[in-house]
């Protein structure tokens, strides 16, 4: 009798029973996602290199060695002496301005998925409550906007906007920041009208209404969180479009002004130097591709942790 | 006016009001609403008085008229039983009575709903939000799909007390905690923070009905609360409604297909059928002396523990009439054994039979009918 109590008892102490295991489980199945781990790591380093990036950077991204260009006889060589990753051709320290790119990538992803957020959830989430003639209205305009040329849409925003106050926030990124969120909530606002629609016709949202709960909390409260997990992987995906559309627009001299380093700007600004020092191109356009491959790769898995239709397979 | 309630204020401090943030008042029936949401007396001669009650929906098909001209009274703390066979109108009678029917497509288009001496049809749906929830509590069929599974058990059902009875979280929590043992759960107060997947049918069940009477109503709707549990769990749910209804006074509607459990819950019947009501009186009276075609046809196709072995069980034959034009024949008629001529020509109303409060809608059954 005392040995059939012990073993009855035994898993119990081994298993202590958890709570939240909702957002628990989704993230013990994402550890088990090499990749993602590894994309995971190099956003965080990024992340926190764009927190930190001036206390840690060796130089200041704007500041001369003038002394190392002119022994040098131009771009300072990487990989020996002082400037790791060597210096443009105006004597600029690449490791220092690389993560001064860091930073504005970074504030790129929070800026643009911020207002994809704000722009995205509302119209989706209204479109799909009330549905009938303020869904077609709205989702119209979505088509409107998902079909205009985004990249002449942010330029056109962008040039216009070049002289004012707004233009020159930010050093010139905030304009940018706002017109590519302006394009990218589209896709946001289809993912949320489209889970929501099917959400509402939940019975327990027919339960939370018998209670007395107000359409506005339904929504915030019941419904939103039931589709955070395909949220939370579209704005990991998001990022690294918006990274790129940033960079895309530095190369081609839009955005960050002088003497802020984006990563697209330094990539253009290598590129002249493309055949004697290669390495002041490719060491941006490096950065840019394993910064878009990590943010890929952590949505990749997130997707895979978030699918309840995966839920206890792995 | 707006009223509108600081969440956190207690019952006693004076800026408390028991109204849930925001809502508006612009009706007579509203504010006549708020004066009787201060305390739980009666105030009206029955607690609910349906009358002519129609609900319709409009499909692509045509107008269907779930509910048609449904007319009923429930007293204070009484059980009331809906039966009839799937389709018959009890679920939908149960949503006008929230006002919950989806619309589009459901409609209620005629009658009256009084609650307590409202006529909740008057009511702006702001202000039909004060009264669900705090006055009528809803049991759902299915805990499964229920209850929301990114929430907690505490908050969903803390939620209800918050908004009514304008308790802070942690007034609300301990609430839950109370309602979450009186409905049989063990270590209520370590349940809280757990998630709808932690807990078995029989046991959201259960924390569905917690909700239900989270803020101690005065009519629990029950909508084939049983329907999706095994026999066992059934039966235990059905005894914690009973002695909760029995100890809060709270009137109960039950909806069923099982005439057993409305034999064992109710003290009065309705049987509906193609979106009416043909027989209402006493549990007795309905299955002792049962005075429609229909009902018999339902008792008769109960399983019996005498019935020989391998016998086939009863069924009512044919199928419920199509209700997008119901013709003005008795709706029975096409399935009915004992149906003349008279049945097909007109519908009857429903009378009074022998017993006290007994009314059948039968031509045969009326005194001086055919069939005795």
């Amino acid at each position: 009798m005392a040995n059939q109590t012990r073993t009855l008892e035994a898993p119990a102490a081994a298993a202590p029973r958890r709570s939240a295991s909702l957002w628990g489980d989704a993230f013990r199945r994402l550890l088990k996602n090499r990749l993602a781990v590894l994309g995971g790591v190099i956003v965080l380093g990024l992340i926190f290199v764009a927190i930190f990036g001036p206390m840690l950077a060796p130089y200041e991204y704007q500041s001369q060695d003038l002394a190392a260009v002119v022994a040098a006889g131009g771009p300072v060589d990487p990989f020996v002496g002082p400037h790791f990753f060597g210096t443009d051709n105006l004597g600029r320290d690449l490791l220092s301005r690389l993560m001064d790119g860091a930073r504005i990538s970074m504030t790129v992803a929070l800026v643009v998925q911020t207002v994809v957020l704000l722009i995205g959830v509302p119209v989706g989430a209204a479109a799909a409550w009330f549905g009938g003639r303020l869904d077609t209205l709205l989702m119209r305009i979505t088509d409107i906007v998902y079909a205009f040329p985004d990249l002449l849409f942010i330029i056109l925003l962008s040039v216009a906007l070049r002289e004012t106050a707004v233009g020159k926030a930010m050093d010139g990124l905030f304009v940018v920041f706002v017109a590519i969120g302006l394009t990218a909530w589209v896709g946001m606002a289809r993912l949320v009208r489209g889970q929501l629609l099917s959400l509402k016709e939940a019975e327990f949202v027919e339960a939370a209404k018998a209670v007395g709960v107000s359409d506005f909390k339904i929504i915030l409260r019941h419904l939103l969180p039931n589709a955070s997990g395909p949220m939370i992987v579209a704005i990991t995906l998001g990022i690294p479009g918006a990274i790129l559309a940033e960079a895309t627009l530095a190369f081609i001299g839009i955005g960050a002004n002088e003497p802020r380093a984006s990563w697209g700007k330094l990539v253009a600004e290598g590129q002249t130097y493309i055949r004697a020092e290669p390495h002041l191109a490719i060491i941006p356009a490096l950065v840019v591709a394993i910064a878009l491959i990590s943010f890929t790769f952590l949505g990749d898995g997130l997707r895979d942790a978030l699918d309840p239709k995966l839920k206890g397979k792995q | 006016m707006t009223v509108t309630n600081d969440q956190g204020r207690a019952p006693g401090d004076p800026e408390f009001s028991e109204l849930p943030l925001d809502v508006e008042i612009s009706t007579e029936e509203g504010r006549k609403l708020v004066s009787l949401l201060k305390d739980d007396r009666p105030h009206a001669r029955k607690l609910l008085e349906v009358r002519n009650l129609s609900t319709h929906f409009a499909t692509r098909e045509g107008v269907v008229h779930a509910v048609d001209e449904v007319s009923f009274e429930l007293d204070y703390g009484e059980t009331l039983g809906l039966v009839g066979e799937s389709g018959c109108g009890k679920s939908v009678t149960a949503l006008s009575l929230t006002r919950l029917v989806p619309s589009p497509p459901g409609e209620i288009v005629a009658g009256e709903i009084i609650f307590d001496g409202i006529d909740i049809l008057k009511l702006t749906g702001n202000e039909m939000r004060l009264l669900r929830g705090k006055k009528i509590g809803f049991i759902f069929q299915d805990p499964m799909t229920s209850l929301n599974p990114t929430l907690t058990i505490g908050y969903q059902i803390a939620e209800s007390a918050r908004l009514h009875l304008g308790l802070s979280r942690r007034a609300a929590l301990d609430r839950a905690a109370e309602l979450l043992s009186k409905v049989g759960i063990p270590k209520a107060k370590d349940r809280l923070a757990d998630y709808p997947h932690q807990f078995s049918g029989g046991m959201r069940q259960r924390v569905m009905i917690a909700i239900a009477l989270a803020c101690d109503p005065m009519l629990l709707l029950a909508d084939e609360p049983t329907t999706a549990l095994d026999v066992t769990i059934q039966a235990q749910i059905l005894e914690l409604i009973r002695s909760l209804s029995d100890e809060f006074g709270t009137a109960v509607i039950l909806i069923t297909h099982d005439l057993g459990i409305a034999a064992g819950m109710c003290n009065r019947i309705n049987v509906m059928y193609a979106g009416r009501i043909v027989e209402t009186g006493r549990v007795d009276d309905i299955f002792e002396s049962p005075r429609m075609p229909y009902a018999w046809g339902l008792l008769d196709s109960l399983p019996r523990l005498d019935e020989e072995k391998g016998a086939r069980l009863r069924t009512i034959e044919g199928l419920p009439p199509d209700l997008i034009n119901p013709g003005p024949e008795c709706r029975f008629s096409p399935r009915c054994h004992y149906a003349r001529d008279v049945c097909r020509a007109s519908e009857p109303e429903l009378s009074p039979r022998a017993e006290e409060d007994h009314l059948a809608r039968c031509f045969g059954t009326e005194p001086g009918g055919w069939i005795q």
